[in-house]
């Protein structure tokens, strides 16, 4: 089928199979690579992209659902000389090591912050058990988090 | 920044490899592609053990995208050799153990459920899947051996290995502990199970093979600890290409925790069809397969005694365990039970007397090897659940019972009855930072007050040892290993004055590219990011042996030591020469070669343009300014350390908490504290995930259970507290960083500390990991009567 994504702003005029994973097509068509997979059955979060600013597995949803909708990827948060506040926090409190699910972890943690309010580590540790880390022991990704979510309060970075 | 200063030995640098990972800029192997690829789709046995009968694959050819199928048969015809195991282990009679082939692609039989015995290649993942589902594989059903206790009396999975035993192996001093034992004036008896967990790294393994038709030359990307080591076995034994026509990369590597470490049937098949088929062939695991094909790990049963004296000194330790090794030997899983496993059974103490016996055993399961720590939480597992047993037994206090027990500082080198020799230590140091960190001394009061809210609260402890960094080669191959244990570092100073750091150990999360900065850059005295760190391809780097055992800083770091010591001295034969003088009066320091007694003096820099722009140099010297070393190390490093944990246990529903957990851990020198705290805080979270989570397991026609993260417990950021860490530090005394490795200790003391914990809450002690609610919920059932 033919369609038209719009992933970090940018519209993209594709030919996928019918039933091709967001996923896929991120990866695959738009070589945005950032987005991993890590499972087949949903549960690592490896894959976490934002549709219209709410956070979703694109390991779970068609291309084709994406249409109409703003995709935003890991690339489109941030550059390295202009990072998101959360992809900051990240490194300055070594909340990733491999760094497979930290993309996913980024992106989740986004959307928990932007859509709660007085998140505490318990919070942040339930808003986050849908991504899989196998690395960090989470204890950093809590402190990260928390640090990013004061950051993004003074600063708007979409 | 701040972060560019602050770049000496013992600073939290913020690593530099992190740029591009928080950016999705990460290149791992599934990220790469190559014109032309061709995707692999393996077939694999459904069933635990049958004969392969037949395979019709004719209407796969047949269909659309798929470009060829190739099974066993077709690789065995190909000359390809079998995967070896790497440690040759000796038995108890002198003999040579046995082992099974252990062919890439199955031709005949399949041992475990998800061996591959084929694979489909198409143009599409979807093409070469539907091509799989086309092919037809008769197969003749064989009873499967599953249960390991009950290996040796079943029937023989492979032709010649009798009793399907791999070995009996010994170590120690079995009429002594069995004297000592006997005479003892209490004998603490505990069977213990570690229960097989599955590695799952991030990311899953993933290879992409390209044979260049012209040069001959093979290239394969693949997610290895070891690239070195993965074209040495794939060119020496595997025959799939000449080493020096095959070049491995492993680029930014998502986890390996040891299972990337064995080469695997996958890889191996890639890049034979790449060549065979002359168009790069790229597969990708999904975590299904993972779960059913990544190298497994622990799954011991144990028997053990302790003896103590009648002042509560241990005089003698004998265990017997029985090893599950899967379905064939991996390539280190032979000597994980065994030289990884019984010479740590010590532990922090002086137990004058030692006998371990292990029965290494097949069956119809995924091959076991090396997961995170490797023998060594099996061991203080074992070490660390008796001693606080025994104390339970004699009414001691647990921690005084160790500390009783504790080698002394006066007593390093101390040989120990199971065959290592410790450098140095100092364990009441960090045993006393702990129980001052948990605050010992109020916890009654918290074991009262979290009855009151209807817990059982309990502490329990670990004082684990570690034995890090392989070595020396030489002893280490006279005991099986098939390769030496050394490595490799190459530094090439620039003309302009910046450094390459060439290391043969290998980074997937470790800070290789940071850690491994900051100690040339302070050697050299240059700023961090004037230091490039290459790893993980065999193409670049000139040798390596890889990461695993906390080995990369121990010898990898010290090979660049030694390499670095040689660029100096050749820095100070061309500065000397320059400022007409002796090499002998030229002192290095802060980045400035000195001339002694003399406001004389030239930079690091100045000295690197000279190497290679030789105007006025010494006449018997090269120009240029790069350097290798190899670094082989004259003992293991034994970082050790002291865990705590305090949980609470729901009396109503046996959920258990972890609410406090404390690690004190003498790495050695530190080089980057932040980044050694978060090696802590994986491994602890690995071992609570053993304790309390995870549990790889077969039902008795050796089908996996638990095949999916819905089933496979991995734990979750609610599922783990906060961690508490600190550092004691006695420097490791013949390396010359004096750096002893942190990779696995979280992994190793936490389970013990935890299940410690988990028994004395509950006033049960024959608990097996994982403690989950319901196995605490029947216990406290069964106690409350």
């Amino acid at each position: 089928m033919k369609l038209s994504l719009t992933v970090n702003g940018v519209a993209h005029d594709l030919e996928v199979a019918d039933n091709a994973l967001l996923v896929d097509v991120l990866r695959v068509n738009l070589a945005l690579t950032g987005t991993h997979v890590g499972c087949d059955t949903s549960q690592c979060g490896a894959c976490t992209v934002h549709l219209d600013g709410r956070a979703i597995k694109s390991c779970t949803i068609l291309a084709g659902q994406a249409v109409g909708a703003q995709v935003t990827t890991i690339e489109g948060i941030g550059r390295a000389e202009d990072l998101h506040p959360m992809q900051r926090a990240f490194r300055q409190h070594h909340a990733l090591q491999c760094g497979f699910c930290t993309p996913g972890m980024i992106m989740a943690s986004i959307d928990l912050v932007t859509n709660s309010d007085g998140l505490d580590r318990q919070a942040v540790r339930a808003g986050l058990e849908g991504n899989l880390c196998r690395c960090t022991g989470y204890h950093n990704i809590v402190d990260a988090v928390l640090a990013g979510a004061a950051d993004m309060k003074g600063v708007d970075h979409g | 920044m701040a972060e560019a200063v602050q770049s000496a030995i013992g600073a939290s640098v913020l690593r530099k490899e992190d740029r591009r990972f928080i950016t999705g800029q990460g290149r791992y192997t599934d990220d790469i592609n190559e014109p032309g690829q061709l995707y692999a789709v393996f077939l694999r046995s459904p069933h635990a053990r049958a004969r392969i009968d037949t395979i019709d694959i004719s209407e796969a050819v047949a269909a659309k995208g798929v470009v060829a199928v190739l099974t066993g048969k077709d690789m065995a015809a190909d000359g390809l050799g079998d995967l070896p195991c790497g440690w040759l282990v000796k038995q108890k009679d002198g003999t040579d153990m046995a082992s099974a082939p252990h062919p890439p692609l199955a031709h005949s039989i399949v041992n475990y459920a998800g061996e591959p015995y084929g694979v489909v290649i198409g143009d599409s993942v979807e093409a070469a899947r539907r091509g799989a589902e086309l092919v037809v594989t008769e197969f003749l059903e064989l009873d499967p051996v599953v249960d390991p206790a009950r290996a040796t009396s079943s029937e023989d999975i492979h032709d010649g290995v009798v009793g399907n035993l791999a070995y009996e192996w010994v170590l120690g001093d079995q009429q002594a502990t069995d004297a000592a034992l006997a005479s003892a004036a209490h004998v603490t008896r505990l069977d213990l199970t570690n229960n097989r967990l599955i590695p799952n790294a991030m990311e899953p393994r993933a290879a992409l093979g390209i044979y260049h038709k012209g040069s001959g030359e093979h290239v394969l990307y693949t997610t290895s600890q070891n690239p070195h080591l993965e074209r040495l076995v794939l060119s020496a034994f595997v025959k799939v290409a000449p080493e020096h026509k095959l070049r491995v990369i492993a680029p930014d590597v998502g986890g390996g925790f040891g299972s990337k470490i064995a080469v695997y049937p996958e890889e191996t098949t890639v890049m034979w069809a790449a060549r065979r088929l002359a168009r790069p062939v790229k597969w990708t695991a999904e975590r299904s397969e993972s779960f059913l094909t990544d190298a497994h790990g622990r799954d011991h049963i144990t028997q053990a005694e302790l003896g103590l004296d009648e002042n509560g000194r241990f005089v003698a330790l004998k265990v017997s365990t029985t090893a599950n090794l899967g379905a064939y030997l991996s390539l280190f899983g032979s000597s994980v039970p065994t030289y990884l496993y019984g010479t740590l059974l010590a532990g922090q103490y002086k137990t004058p007397n030692i006998f371990v016996q292990v029965h290494g055993v097949y069956t119809n399961t995924t091959p076991v090897d090396a997961y995170r720590g490797a023998g060594r939480p099996e061991a203080t597992y074992v070490v660390e659940r008796i001693v606080e047993t025994a104390a339970r037994e004699l009414g001691r206090d647990p921690a005084e019972l160790r500390r009783l027990n504790m080698i002394q500082p006066a007593d390093f080198p101390y040989e120990t009855p199971v065959a290592l020799v410790y450098d140095t230590g100092d364990y009441e140091a960090s045993l006393n930072k702990a129980l001052e960190l948990i605050d010992y001394a109020g916890f009654p009061d918290r074991r009262a007050a979290a009855a009151r809210r209807g817990k059982r609260r309990g502490i329990g402890f670990a004082c684990y040892i570690e034995a890090c960094g392989l070595a020396p080669s030489k002893l280490a191959i006279q005991l099986g290993a098939g390769v030496g244990l050394y490595e490799s570092g190459e530094i090439r100073i620039d003309p302009t004055g910046t450094a390459t750091v060439f290391t043969g150990s290998h980074s997937h999360g470790q800070g290789h590219e940071t850690t491994f900065a900051q100690v040339v850059a302070e050697r050299f005295g240059i700023g961090i990011d004037d230091v490039e760190v290459v790893h993980g391809d065999t193409g670049r780097v000139e040798f390596g042996l890889g990461t695993y055992g906390s080995r990369s800083l121990a010898v990898g770091g010290s090979a660049l030591m030694k390499a670095a010591d040689k660029i100096i001295a050749k820095g100070t034969r061309i500065a000397a020469h320059m400022l007409e003088t002796d090499p002998g009066n030229v002192d290095f320091a802060d980045g400035r070669f000195n001339v002694r007694d003399s406001n004389q003096s030239m930079s690091f820099g100045e000295v690197a343009f000279a190497a290679y722009v030789p105007a006025n140099y010494p006449e018997d010297l090269e120009p240029g300014l790069s350097e290798t070393a190899f670094y082989d190390p004259g003992n293991f490093t034994y970082p050790a350390g002291t865990h705590i944990a305090e949980v609470e246990v729901d009396e109503e529903t046996g959920v258990v908490q972890v609410v406090d957990f404390v690690a004190v851990d003498d790495f050695g020198v530190v080089i980057n504290p932040m980044i050694v705290h978060g090696q802590v805080h994986g491994g602890v979270a690995q071992g609570l995930g053993q304790a309390l989570l995870e549990h790889g397991i077969y039902d008795d026609f050796g089908q996996l259970q638990t095949g999916s993260y819905m089933d496979y417990c991995m734990p979750r950021a609610d599922d783990l507290p906060d961690f508490r860490v600190a550092t004691t530090v006695t420097p490791c005394t013949h390396n010359p960083l004096g750096v002893k490795g942190c990779g696995e200790a979280g992994a190793i003391g936490s389970p013990a500390a935890v299940m410690n914990a988990v028994t004395d809450a509950i006033g049960v002690n024959d608990i097996s990991m994982p403690a989950t609610p319901e196995k605490l919920w029947r216990a406290l059932q069964q106690r409350n009567g």
